[in-house]
C-alpha cells in the first residue's frame, strides 16, 4: 500500500527537516562582523617598495545576508551618501557601480574609507556610526557594482525610479591596482 | 408584524443587558487593571464615545446571535433525539425513499420561516451597523485637536499640528489627549503598512505609505491606555506599541506646553559629560534633542524621553536599567530593530544614561 | 491496493496469462461447452464479465513498474496521491500551528525568535490554505466525481496528472525554501510593500509569489477537468436534476477557481516583477498603490474561502442523507444556496479592507453582501437539520463529523456575521477575534466535513472499513481540541491582542487563554494523530467493506471497493437522484464501449441523453516532463528574468510530446496490404465518403 509506506517516510523527512530548521541561524541580527582594527593597518594599493606581497582580502558576512544588505542601502539614504554618490552613479563624489576603486574595493578598504574619510570631501564616519552600520553600508556599497550574491541583493525602492536595482546590475569585477581615477590620470 | 416586534423588543433587552454586563464587567476590570497598575488594551472596556458605540453594537450582535445559535443547536438534538414511528423497513436498513408528503410540507414551512427570520435578523443588523458607522464619523467639530501619527518600523512619531509653527509638537511613541475634546488623527507611514489601534477609544485605521488617512476620536474617560500596530509589519510587529494619556484638559495643557521647551540643559557634571557623549556618538545620527545638535529624525524624538511611560515603543517600563540594556544591546529586546549596539565605556554609560533621564 | 487486487486475481483465475487472444478463445470454447451441456447460463454470464474485466485492466491499468507509475494518469491514482500529499502537507502545516502555540503559550517566551516565527505563521497560513485546503478539496474531488457520474475516467486524465506533478513540485519547493531559511515571512496575504522589492529582502517573498503560480496552475487545470466531467461524462439519464449535491457543489467550486484564481495569479506576476525586474505596480512614489494589492488579492482570498467551504457542504449533504437513510431535504434550495453562494462570495472582498481607509458608503454595500452570504448558508443549515428530523439518523463516526460541523461552523457564522459589520469589523479586524472566527468556519467548516468525508469514503479508497471506535474517540479529541484551542482566542481578540505577533508582555493579562489554546491545540493534534493511527492500521487490517458499507444511495458505491482501474466494468444508466435506493434490478447498463482502447460515454451537457464515444489517451509520461520543465521556468525565474524565454523551451519540447500523434494508431487506420493491393486506391474514396 503506497499510503502506508509513504507517510511514515513523510513523517520522519518532516519531522528531521524540522529539527534541522529548529537549528538555523535567524537572519543574523547580530552576525559578528570582521574586527574593525584592522582598519588600522589596511593598506590602500597594492604598490609598495620592495617584494610585492598580496592583498589581504576580507570576508564580509554581511554581503550574504540580504536583510543587512537591505539595511546597508537604509542608511546610505539616510547617512546621505546619496548626497554626493547619488544611487552608485556618482556625481559630486565618484560612482561606486563602476570597477574603478580609487580608495581599494575590498571591504576592509571600504571599511576604513567610510571611516576615516579620504581628501577632497569624503567625510570621516567615525563616532557617527558604529562598527556594524558601516558593514552594512560596506556591504551595499559593493552590491551597488554588482560584487555581492544576485540572490540577497536588494531590489529597486519605494519611491522614485532611480537607478535599476541592485539585482539587476552587471558583475563589475574590480580593476586591478585600484583603478586610477578619470581626474587623476595624466593629461593627453 | 408581531415578529417585528419581537426581535426590537429583545433588542431592547439586550441593548439594556449589554450595558449592564459592561459596566459591571469594566468595574471589575478595572479595578484589577489598577492594581496591576497597567493601562488597559481592552474593546470590551470602552473609554469614549465612538469604542462605546461599537461594544454596545457587539453586545447587540452577541445576544441575538447567541440565542439564534441556541435555537439552531435545540432543533439539532431535537431532530436527532425526536422519537420517531416505527418503520417496515428499520431492521432491514432500507432507506425511506419517498418520505410522507404531509412532514415533508410542514418541515418546509419551518425551513421557510426559519429562513424569513434569518433574513429580518440581518437586516436589522445591517441598519443598526449603517447607523453606528455613521454615528463613528460624526465628530466633525470645530474645536478639535488635529495630531498626525507616522508610523515607522517599529515605532510611532507622533505630531501635533498646529496653525503657528512655533506650538507644533513632535514626540513619539506617547499622545497626551484632553478628556472629552474630539480629536483628529492623520494617519500615514514611512515604509510599510501599520494600523493605528487604541481599543479602548476606537476600531483601527491603517496607515498606509502614499495615503494619508483619518480618523475621529474622543475620549471621555481619563486614564492611560494602551494602542499596539494591528497591521503585520515585520519583526516587531509584536513590540510596537504606545500609550494614550487622556487627562483633564488642565493637565494636558501643562504637558503640552512642558514638552514644547527644549531639553533641560544638564544640571550635574555627569549630566554634561552624558550630553558630551550622546553628541558625539552615532546617537545623533538618528535621533533629536531639541536645544541641541542632534536633529535628525530617523528614530523617537528624545528631547523629554524621561517624561515618556515606556522605552522602545511600549516594549519596555521607563527605568534605568531598561534604558542601558536598551542602548547597550537593542537587539537583545527587540531582534531586528534598527537600533544599532553600542560599545560605551562604563563610564560614559553611566553619564549617557544620567543626561537622557534628566531629559524630563 | 488495486495492484493487490489484481494478484489476487490472477491467482484464483488459476491459469497463464496468454494475453487477450487467448482469453477470448478460452471464454468461447467454455460458453460453447457450457451451452453444450445446457448447464447454468449464470456461468456464461460471469466469464463473458471476466473476459471484459480482463481487457478492460489491460487497456486502462497503468505499465508495471516504477516507469508506470511515474506515467500513470488514472484519476483514481493521481486522486490518491493529491490527497496524500495535501494530507501530508496538513501535517506539515500542522506541526507549524502547534510549534506557535508553544511559542504563544507563556508571554515572552524565547523559543522562537520573530524572524523564524514569521516565516511560521506565514508557512502555516500558505501550507493551509494553497497546499491543504485547496488542493485537498481538488483532490477529492478527482477521485470521487468521475465515480459519482458514473464515468471511466474524468475528462483530460493527462492535464490532471499534470496539474498534480505541478502542484506537488510547487509545494516541495515552498518547503526546500523554507528549511534553507528563505521562507517567505511577509504574511501568506503578502501585503505590499513589506513583501515588495524594499522591505522584503531576499528571495523568501519570491518563493512565496512563485509557489502562487504553481498552485493556480494546478486548480485552473483541475477546475477543466471538473467542469468538463460534469457536463460531459454523467452516466445516461443523470440529468441535471438527478446530479448529487456532491457533484454540484465541487462545479461551484471549479467555476470559483476560474474566476478568483487568475486574479491572484495576476497580482502575484505583478509583485515578482516588481521585485524583480523593478516594475512599479505597487510603488506608491511612482503611481502605483499598495492598496491595489489588497484589493487583487481579497478578491481572489474571499472566494478562496468559499472554494474551500463549498465542496466540504457537499460532503455534509452526502454524508446527511446517506446516515439519515432518507434523501436529502430541499434538492433545489441547496443547489441554488450554493450556487448563489458561489456569485454572492466574489461581492464581500473588501471587508477585509474596512480598516484600510476606503470611503464609508462604499464600504456598507459590502457590510450587506456579507451579511447576506449568511442567507443561503442559513437555508444549508435548515435543510440539513430537516433532513436529520425526518430520517432515522444513525451515529457512524462520519456523520459524528458532520455533528460537529454544525456546532463549530453555526458558531462560527455568528461570529462571520458580526464581522460583517464595519463598526465591529474596526475594532475585532487583525485580532484574535478574526484568528477565531475563521478556524470556526475553516476548521468547522471544511476541516470536520472533510475528516467526515475521510471516514465515509475510505473504504471505497481502500476496501476497508476504519475502526469505528477509533473514529468516534478522533472526533471528540480534534471536536473538545478544537474548541479548547480556539474558543479562548475570541475574548482574546475583544481584549486587544493583535495578530501575528510573535509574543506579548506579561501584564497585558493575555496569558491564561493563551495557554489553555495551547493546551487545547495539543488536543487537536492528538486527535489528527490518532486518525492517522487509525488509517494505517484499517488499512492493513481493517473490516473488508463490500462495494456499499454504508448502504448508500450514489454510483460510486455501484463499483467494487476499490474500484478497478476503469471504475465501472458496466457504466451505470440513472433513472432516479438517489439511484442506488430506487432503481430496479434490472437496470439498464452501457454496453458497446471499445474495451481494447479507453473508450468513453459522452452525454449531452443537461438531460445527460448519450451523445459521443470518445477515446481518451493513455498512460503517459510527459505529463510529469511537461511539469518538471514547467517547474525548471517557474523556479529559475526567481533568479533570473531569463530563465522565463529560456525555460519555455523545454516546456515547449515536452508539449509537443505530449500531443505528438501516436503511430500505433495511424497504423491501425492503414487497410491490410492484401486489401490494399488489391483495392488500392479505391479504399481511401470509400474511407472519406464513410466519414
Amino acid at each position: 500500500m503506497r499510503f502506508a509506506r509513504g507517510l511514515p517516510i513523510l513523517f520522519c523527512a518532516a519531522a528531521a527537516a524540522l529539527a534541522a530548521s529548529c537549528m538555523r541561524e535567524e537572519r543574523g541580527f547580530r552576525v559578528s562582523p570582521p574586527p574593525s582594527g584592522r582598519v588600522q593597518t589596511v593598506r590602500l594599493t597594492e604598490l609598495q617598495p620592495g617584494p610585492a606581497q598580496p592583498m589581504e582580502v576580507t570576508q564580509n558576512e554581511y554581503e550574504a545576508n540580504a536583510y543587512a544588505l537591505s539595511e546597508g542601502k537604509r542608511l546610505y539614504e539616510q547617512m546621505n551618501c546619496v548626497g554626493c554618490h547619488f544611487h552608485g552613479g556618482g556625481g559630486i563624489g565618484p560612482p561606486l557601480m563602476d570597477a574603478r576603486w580609487i580608495y581599494g574595493s575590498d571591504p576592509s578598504q571600504i571599511f576604513s574609507t567610510i571611516v576615516q574619510g579620504r581628501p577632497n570631501g569624503m567625510p570621516s564616519f567615525r563616532n557617527k556610526l558604529n562598527d556594524d552600520q558601516v558593514w552594512k553600508i560596506t556591504a551595499y556599497v559593493r552590491s551597488l557594482s554588482g560584487n555581492v550574491p544576485k540572490d540577497a541583493a536588494p531590489s529597486r525602492s519605494d519611491d522614485m525610479s532611480g537607478p535599476p536595482p541592485e539585482t539587476s546590475t552587471e558583475r563589475k569585477p574590480p580593476l586591478k591596482s585600484g583603478g586610477i581615477p578619470k581626474s587623476a590620470e595624466m593629461p593627453k | 408584524m408581531r415578529l417585528m416586534n419581537n426581535v426590537s423588543l429583545a433588542l431592547t433587552k439586550a441593548r439594556a443587558v449589554a450595558r449592564r454586563s459592561s459596566s459591571t464587567g469594566y468595574c471589575l476590570l478595572s479595578t484589577v487593571y489598577l492594581l496591576q497598575g497597567m493601562p488597559s488594551q481592552s474593546a470590551l472596556h470602552p473609554a469614549g464615545p465612538q469604542a462605546g458605540r461599537i461594544i454596545s453594537l457587539w453586545w447587540m450582535m452577541f445576544w441575538v446571535t447567541g440565542a439564534v445559535f441556541l435555537v439552531v443547536m435545540g432543533f439539532l438534538v431535537a431532530a436527532l433525539a425526536r422519537r420517531r414511528r416505527p418503520f417496515a423497513g428499520e431492521a432491514a436498513d432500507v432507506p425511506d425513499v419517498r418520505p410522507e408528503a404531509s412532514r415533508e410540507r410542514r418541515m418546509s414551512h419551518v425551513v421557510l420561516a426559519g429562513v424569513g427570520i434569518t433574513v429580518v435578523i440581518l437586516f436589522v443588523f445591517l441598519v443598526r451597523s449603517y447607523v453606528t458607522g455613521r454615528a463613528l464619523d460624526s465628530l466633525h467639530e470645530q474645536d478639535h485637536l488635529t495630531v498626525k501619527v507616522v508610523g515607522h518600523q517599529w515605532w510611532w512619531e507622533v505630531r501635533y499640528e498646529n496653525s503657528t509653527a512655533a506650538y507644533v509638537l513632535t514626540t513619539a511613541n506617547e499622545i497626551h489627549l484632553p478628556a472629552g475634546r474630539p480629536v483628529l488623527f492623520k494617519l500615514t507611514s514611512t515604509d510599510v503598512i501599520h494600523s493605528f489601534w487604541v481599543p479602548n477609544l476606537h476600531g483601527k485605521t491603517d496607515l498606509v505609505p502614499g495615503h494619508e488617512n483619518v480618523t475621529w476620536l474622543k475620549a471621555d474617560r481619563e486614564g492611560t491606555y494602551r494602542g499596539q500596530c494591528a497591521e503585520f509589519c515585520g519583526h516587531q510587529h509584536a513590540h510596537m506599541a504606545f500609550t494614550v494619556v487622556v487627562e483633564p484638559y488642565e493637565k494636558f495643557k501643562a504637558w503640552y506646553d512642558a514638552q514644547l521647551k527644549p531639553a533641560a540643559e544638564p544640571a550635574t557634571q555627569s549630566q554634561a559629560q552624558g550630553r558630551q557623549v550622546f553628541l558625539s556618538s552615532p546617537c545623533v545620527m538618528c535621533h533629536t534633542v531639541r536645544g541641541t545638535d542632534a536633529g535628525s529624525r530617523v528614530g523617537p524624538d528624545l528631547t523629554h524621553v524621561a517624561s515618556r511611560g515606556t522605552l522602545a515603543a511600549g516594549t519596555l517600563e521607563n527605568t534605568r536599567g531598561h534604558l542601558a540594556g536598551w542602548v547597550v544591546d537593542s537587539q537583545k529586546v527587540k531582534p531586528g530593530n534598527r537600533m544599532p549596539p553600542n560599545n560605551l565605556e562604563p563610564a560614559d554609560l553611566q553619564a549617557l544614561l544620567d543626561y537622557l533621564q534628566s531629559l524630563k | 491496493m488495486p495492484r493487490r487486487k489484481k494478484k489476487e486475481e490472477k491467482a484464483n483465475a488459476a491459469e497463464p496469462q496468454t494475453g487477450l487472444r487467448a482469453d477470448a478463445d478460452a471464454v468461447r470454447e467454455a460458453v460453447a461447452r457450457a451451452s453444450a451441456a445446457r448447464t447454468d447460463v449464470a456461468l456464461a454470464e460471469d466469464l463473458a464479465d471476466e473476459h471484459e474485466h480482463r481487457a478492460l485492466d489491460k487497456t486502462w491499468g497503468d505499465e508495471p513498474g516504477f516507469w508506470g507509475w511515474l506515467a500513470s494518469t488514472n484519476h483514481k491514482t493521481t486522486g490518491r496521491r493529491f490527497i496524500y500529499t495535501a494530507f501530508g502537507f496538513f501535517i506539515l502545516g500542522g506541526i507549524l500551528a502547534v510549534l506557535m502555540r508553544v511559542q504563544l503559550a507563556r508571554p515572552e517566551s524565547g523559543l522562537i525568535g520573530p524572524d523564524l516565527y514569521n516565516q511560521i505563521f506565514t508557512m502555516h497560513g500558505t501550507t493551509m490554505m494553497f497546499l491543504f485546503a485547496v488542493p485537498m478539496m481538488e483532490a477529492a474531488a478527482v477521485y470521487v466525481l468521475p465515480l459519482m457520474l458514473g464515468a471511466r475516467s474524468i475528462a483530460f486524465p493527462r492535464l490532471n496528472a499534470y496539474g498534480y506533478w505541478v502542484y506537488l513540485f510547487g509545494g516541495i519547493m515552498l518547503w526546500v525554501a523554507f528549511f534553507l531559511n528563505v521562507g517567505p515571512d511577509a504574511g501568506w496575504f503578502a501585503y505590499v510593500p513589506l513583501s515588495g522589492p524594499e522591505y522584503g529582502a531576499g528571495k523568501r517573498v519570491d518563493f512565496w509569489a512563485q509557489m502562487i503560480t504553481f498552485t493556480e496552475v494546478s486548480a485552473l487545470v483541475v477546475a477543466t477537468e471538473i467542469i468538463t466531467t460534469f457536463f460531459k461524462l454523467r452516466a445516461p439519464g443523470m440529468s441535471l436534476n438527478r446530479v448529487p449535491i456532491y457533484a454540484w457543489s465541487v462545479l461551484v467550486m471549479a467555476f470559483m477557481i476560474f474566476f478568483a484564481m487568475p486574479t491572484v495569479a495576476l497580482a502575484s506576476a505583478c509583485l515578482i516583477m516588481d521585485r524583480l525586474i523593478g516594475t512599479h505596480f505597487f510603488n506608491p512614489a511612482e503611481g502605483g498603490d499598495p492598496i491595489l494589492w489588497q484589493h487583487l488579492f481579497w478578491f481572489f482570498g474571499h472566494p478562496e474561502v468559499y472554494i474551500i467551504f463549498i465542496p466540504a457542504t457537499g460532503f455534509v449533504s452526502t454524508i446527511i442523507a446517506t446516515f439519515s437513510r432518507r434523501p436529502i431535504f430541499g434538492y433545489t434550495a441547496l443547489v441554488l444556496a450554493l450556487v448563489s453562494t458561489g456569485f454572492i462570495g466574489f461581492g464581500l472582498w473588501v471587508h477585509h479592507m474596512f480598516a484600510a481607509g476606503l470611503p464609508r458608503m462604499g464600504e456598507s454595500f459590502f457590510t450587506g453582501a456579507t451579511i447576506m452570504i449568511a442567507i443561503p448558508s442559513g437555508i444549508q443549515i435548515f435543510c440539513w437539520i430537516a433532513t436529520l428530523w425526518g430520517g432515522r439518523p444513525r451515529f457512524k463516526s462520519p456523520m459524528m463529523f458532520v455533528l460537529g460541523f454544525f456546532f463549530v461552523f453555526v458558531l462560527g457564522g455568528m461570529t462571520g456575521v458580526m464581522q460583517g459589520s464595519v463598526p465591529v469589523d474596526l475594532q475585532v479586524h487583525d485580532t484574535y477575534f478574526v484568528v477565531a472566527h475563521f478556524h470556526y468556519v475553516l476548521i468547522g467548516g471544511a476541516v470536520f466535513p472533510l475528516f467526515g468525508a475521510f471516514h465515509y469514503w475510505f473504504p471505497k479508497v481502500t476496501g476497508r472499513l476504519l475502526n469505528e471506535k477509533l473514529g468516534h474517540v478522533t472526533f471528540w479529541l480534534m471536536f473538545v481540541g478544537f474548541n479548547l484551542a480556539f474558543f479562548p482566542m475570541h475574548i482574546l481578540g475583544l481584549r486587544g491582542m493583535p495578530r501575528r505577533v510573535y509574543t506579548y508582555q506579561p501584564n497585558l493579562g493575555w496569558a491564561d487563554l493563551n495557554w489553555l489554546a495551547t493546551a487545547g491545540g495539543v488536543i487537536l493534534t492528538l486527535g489528527v494523530l490518532l486518525f492517522v493511527v487509525n488509517a494505517l492500521r484499517s488499512v492493513r487490517a481493517g473490516e473488508v467493506a463490500g462495494a456499499n458499507p454504508w448502504n448508500a444511495a450514489t454510483l460510486e458505491w455501484a463499483t467494487t471497493s476499490p474500484p478497478p482501474e476503469y471504475n465501472f466494468l458496466r457504466p451505470p444508466t440513472v433513472d432516479s437522484r438517489d439511484t442506488l435506493w430506487t432503481q430496479p434490478a434490472d437496470q439498464p447498463v452501457v454496453t458497446g464501449l471499445r474495451s481494447d482502447v479507453r473508450e468513453v460515454l459522452v452525454t449531452r451537457a443537461l438531460d445527460a441523453e448519450p451523445d459521443l464515444r470518445v477515446e481518451f489517451p493513455e498512460s503517459s509520461i510527459w505529463p510529469l516532463l511537461a511539469a518538471l520543465a514547467t517547474t525548471a521556468m517557474f523556479v529559475g525565474s526567481i533568479f533570473t528574468p531569463w530563465a522565463v524565454p529560456v525555460g519555455m523551451l523545454p516546456v515547449f519540447v515536452t508539449l509537443t510530446g505530449w500531443f505528438w500523434p501516436k503511430k500505433k494508431r495511424m497504423a491501425e487506420e492503414q487497410p491490410p496490404e492484401e486489401v490494399r493491393e488489391k483495392h488500392g486506391e479505391r479504399w481511401m474514396e470509400l474511407r472519406e465518403q464513410e466519414s
